[in-house]
């Protein structure tokens, strides 16, 4: 497989929210805003790439019986790190994420590809790969928390700039459900009716 | 949200209806969507549930204020507490299998499945960070379990009759079982501030 392939595996075709539908829960529970949609994508892809790299680089040493372990320890050391950087640097966002940056050691992407593909494949097309599912993972739930900001909020913030604000408008009433829980499972409904509706008539 | 001053019943009604885990909270979305096709397959992951959340967070509990907090290594919390959780569950298969067949076999399937239940990784941390007792996180994590076990099994009793209904071709599968779950915290939502819970 050539490294272009591999990096739009997980772009679209192979995209692991919208597709194959795991790693769910960090998805809807952050996806409120765009902001923190970003700030979470962000965070786990760091997380799956890191990891990506370090079973790739390391395969050949680790004992068949007792991987998955070693995948754990691996990947909760590189949360950790998240969880700090983030807890020093970026309060706002640490705050509002809060238990799901802890709980990225328990998303199944990340397991997923270290079993699936670190585990099997190259230094280099484990990097690749990684930064293609974290790409297609980043893509969802930014979308989804803009989705949801946009109809709930009525504005589209990012990094504290206001890309775009019509709350003030006269007409506009905003949909306070979509910022709410129900909203997430709602539109992300839509997102995959859309993309499946998409894939079939191309 | 909870915290020490709070009583049991408040606790209880807090984690059970106001804060369901799964349709408010978004945890354990994956075996939510997995597993809910039969009412009695969800029974049995609701009790698995059940059981593994009081033992692991009873676990980490001990783990986190016998162990790290004493010994100032509170950074291993994510890496000892996932450890402590995929070990336990691995015991309790091994001592179910071993004492109770009858048990294991209508648990077994879905203990290792559990392991990657973000609720039982989320629960213990969640414990912490409210510095809930000993005995309050342990009522704490049953209901949460209960909350699970409540929202799967009419889940499942709703998806049983949606595989009868005629669904657009689109919305078919994974997309109507996503919007049928939004109307049901939308439902939940109804129980928000409830005795200012």
């Amino acid at each position: 497989m050539n490294n272009l392939k591999i990096f739009t595996n997980g772009l679209l075709k192979e995209n692991p929210v919208l597709i194959l539908l795991i790693g769910l829960c960090p998805v809807l529970a952050t996806g409120s805003s765009m902001n923190d949609g970003f700030g979470m994508g962000i965070a786990t892809t760091f997380v799956l790439v890191s990891s990506n790299l370090l079973i790739a680089m390391f395969r050949s040493f680790i004992p068949d019986s007792i991987r998955l372990p070693v995948f754990i320890i691996i990947i909760s050391t590189f949360v950790t790190i998240v969880d700090y950087v983030m807890h020093a640097y970026m309060v706002d966002l640490y705050a509002s994420l809060g238990i799901f940056i802890p709980l990225i050691v328990v998303n199944c992407i990340i397991l997923g590809r270290a079993e699936a593909f670190a585990y099997k494949n190259t230094v280099q097309s484990s990097l690749i790969d990684g930064i293609g599912m974290g790409v297609g993972f980043t893509i969802a739930i930014t979308l989804l928390g803009a989705i949801r900001e946009l109809i709930g909020n009525g504005t589209l913030t990012f990094f504290g700039r206001e890309l775009f604000n019509f709350s003030t408008s006269l007409n506009f009433q905003p949909a306070l459900v979509f910022i709410m829980p129900p909203g997430a499972f709602i539109v992300i409904g839509f997102m995959i009716a859309g993309i499946r509706w998409i894939l079939k008539s191309s | 949200m909870i915290d020490n001053q709070m009583t049991w019943y408040m606790i209880v009604l807090s984690a059970l209806l106001v804060n369901n885990i799964v349709l408010i909270r978004f945890l354990a979305l994956c075996s939510f969507f997995g597993v809910s096709n039969r009412i009695e397959v969800s029974l049995s992951m609701g009790m698995a549930v059940v059981f593994v959340l009081a033992l692991a967070s009873a676990a980490s509990w001990i783990i986190w204020y016998f162990l790290l907090v004493p010994l100032n290594i509170e950074y291993l919390r994510t890496a000892s507490f996932i450890l402590v959780i995929a070990t336990l569950v691995q015991l309790v298969e091994m001592y179910i299998k071993k004492t109770a067949p009858a048990l294991y076999n209508a648990l077994g399937i879905y203990l290792p499945l559990i392991t990657t239940n973000c609720a039982v990784l989320g629960i213990a941390l969640l414990i912490i960070d409210y510095k809930l007792g000993f005995l309050n996180s342990i009522i704490y994590s049953i209901s949460v379990a209960g909350g699970y076990t409540l929202s799967i099994i009419l889940f499942a009793g709703i998806r049983e009759r949606i595989e009868m209904s005629p669904i657009p071709d689109v919305l078919k599968g994974a997309p109507i079982i996503f919007i049928t779950a939004g109307i049901m915290s939308l439902a939940f939502l109804g129980f928000a501030h409830l005795f200012g819970l």
